[in-house]
């Protein structure tokens, strides 16, 4: 399958700033293509727009030549975000944060390591990295074909680090899902993704 | 020659008091056992991982932790213990905090005046564009608000914040968050400055590689215990860093392998006695879980393992 965007343009306000400008990329399933840029250069933006939560002011977003949008239901470009604490309803106990999702396998808790206790603890009962694997999972559905990657170790300890890269290598690899990743850290980049792409200021 | 001692704390504990249903209450230890000591003129990073309750050590020496924390412990500053009636004297004036969230400016008040205090003597006002000129920040940002600015300026305007008063001793909470790279050590390097004036710095931070960089010492926060204080030349190779947790921090550095173990960090609530890494650690064994493993010191630091490593 190929993720690709044609000549995408956004910006926020009518009159905002321009956030994207032209910017055209294509990914295959068996990439792990890296994006680096420095802060404010719109790759959560880039995110946000590939996952479907905005809609580009002009450009297309196409998965396998057939426009993202014509997707309906689950959709198969899933995000995982930088801070897991804002991106889980904070009243559902883990379980349900979970059943947002599309089917997730059971064995993916067990080689995220979540252990069957936390799923009826609350987000606040959980750090971080517990509730990264979370998110993980949760994007990690039957019907993801792609999964997008925003700093989501940043915040994490150096080990968790590695524990979710080496998972998220694995399983992407074996079920032939693509990835974009996002990361300030080049080192990182260079361990984990196939290539990697600059973006430039507009 | 031995630096004059600025702040010493001892077996600090910071525990919450939470209700569970109905009226019955729980005690949360959060911090278990926690022990710094940072000289005048040097750099102490305290690193561990979000959410393992870094920034609480912040708030309790300053005395403003939330009404439901307690904490336990000893801190001593400049020789003499600390305690609440002379911290309420000393915040903001010889013991200051760099806070981690923008969110600590007052959203009201334009930056200028919020750094002074409201305070309008000239002597104040010439030590702010003086402050203003070496961050090269514009001096008419002092009469902006704290909406009107970027995210590395807003980072400025708190650290300057510390500058404004004659800091003995900065905490800095966590303040590189959300910076690119170049913008996170440029942060570091402002606190390093700090230093180099002659006050102690202390760091929180989440980011080892970051505050290798900058820090002359290294304590590692590990499930509410400091389980290892390095010098920071004790991280070029792994052979000189003492505690298990620690080498592999260590080895999971993308540059020095990537390699990982298995496991997480234990959950305050389901902690078990003994060495909070011991279910993680492959050199474990009974002695490890049975009790509270002390802090000793080992070579130019200290380690809380009972092997020497």
């Amino acid at each position: 399958m190929i993720l690709e965007t044609r000549n995408l343009s956004f910006r926020y306000e009518n009159k905002g700033r321009q956030i994207l400008e032209q910017f055209s990329l294509q990914a295959d399933s068996n990439e792990r293509v890296g994006i680096a840029a420095p802060s404010g250069f719109g790759k959560t933006t880039l995110c946000k727009l590939l996952a479907g939560y905005e809609q580009p002011e002009t450009g297309e977003i196409l998965l396998d030549g057939k426009p993202l949008q014509s997707y309906k239901g689950y959709c198969p470009v899933q995000m995982i975000w930088q801070h897991p604490e804002q991106a889980v309803n904070p009243r559902l106990r883990m379980k349900s944060v979970l059943e947002e999702g599309d089917q997730i396998d059971p064995k993916l808790m067990e080689k995220l390591g979540i252990e069957p206790d936390w799923l009826n603890r609350f987000p606040t009962e959980l750090s971080g990295g517990e509730l990264q694997r979370f998110c993980i999972a949760r994007a990690l559905g039957k019907r993801t074909r792609f999964l997008l990657a925003d700093e989501i170790s940043t915040m994490l300890d150096l080990i968790t680090q590695s524990q979710i890269w080496h998972f998220l290598i694995e399983e992407t690899q074996k079920r032939g899902i693509g990835m974009i990743v996002v990361s300030h850290d080049a080192e990182l980049v260079e361990r984990v993704c196939t290539r990697v792409v600059r973006m430039n200021k507009q | 020659m031995e630096k004059e001692k600025i702040l010493e704390i001892n077996h600090m504990r910071i525990s919450f008091c939470q209700y569970q249903k109905g009226m019955r209450q729980t005690e949360l230890q959060v911090i278990r056992d926690l022990n710094v000591t940072v000289h005048a003129g040097e750099m102490v990073a305290i690193v561990g991982s979000s959410g393992s309750g870094k920034s609480l050590l912040a708030h309790g020496i300053l005395g403003i932790l939330p009404y439901n924390a307690f904490m336990k412990g000893e801190i001593q500053y400049c020789g003499e213990t600390l305690t609440e009636k002379r911290i309420r004297k000393l915040r903001g004036k010889e013991i200051v905090l760099v806070p981690q969230s923008t969110s600590y400016l007052d959203p009201l008040m334009k930056v200028g005046q919020q750094i002074c205090k409201g305070k309008k003597n000239p002597e104040k006002k010439r030590k702010l564009n003086r402050i203003f000129e070496q961050y090269s920040l514009d001096q008419k940002v002092q009469e902006q608000y704290p909406f009107e600015l970027s995210g590395g300026m807003t980072r400025r305007i708190m650290i300057s914040t510390a500058l404004i008063e004659t800091p003995k001793l900065v905490i800095a909470d966590e303040p590189t968050p959300g910076l690119d790279p170049r913008l996170a050590r440029r942060a570091m390097e402002h606190f390093r400055q700090l230093a180099d004036m002659g006050a102690a710095v202390l760091m929180i931070t989440h980011d080892l590689e970051l505050a290798l960089d900058t820090a002359d010492r290294i304590q590692v926060f590990y499930a509410g215990y400091t389980i290892e204080d390095a010098i920071a030349e004790d991280f070029l190779k792994e052979e000189t860093l003492r505690h298990p947790y620690t080498r592999a921090l260590w080895r999971a550095m993308p540059k020095n392998g990537f390699h990982y173990i298995d496991g997480v960090q234990p959950y305050t609530r389901d902690m078990k006695p003994g060495c909070p890494f011991a279910p993680r650690c492959e050199k474990c064994t009974d002695r490890c879980r049975e009790k509270e493993v002390p802090w000793r010191s080992s070579g130019n630091g200290y380690v809380r393992c009972v092997y020497d490593t």
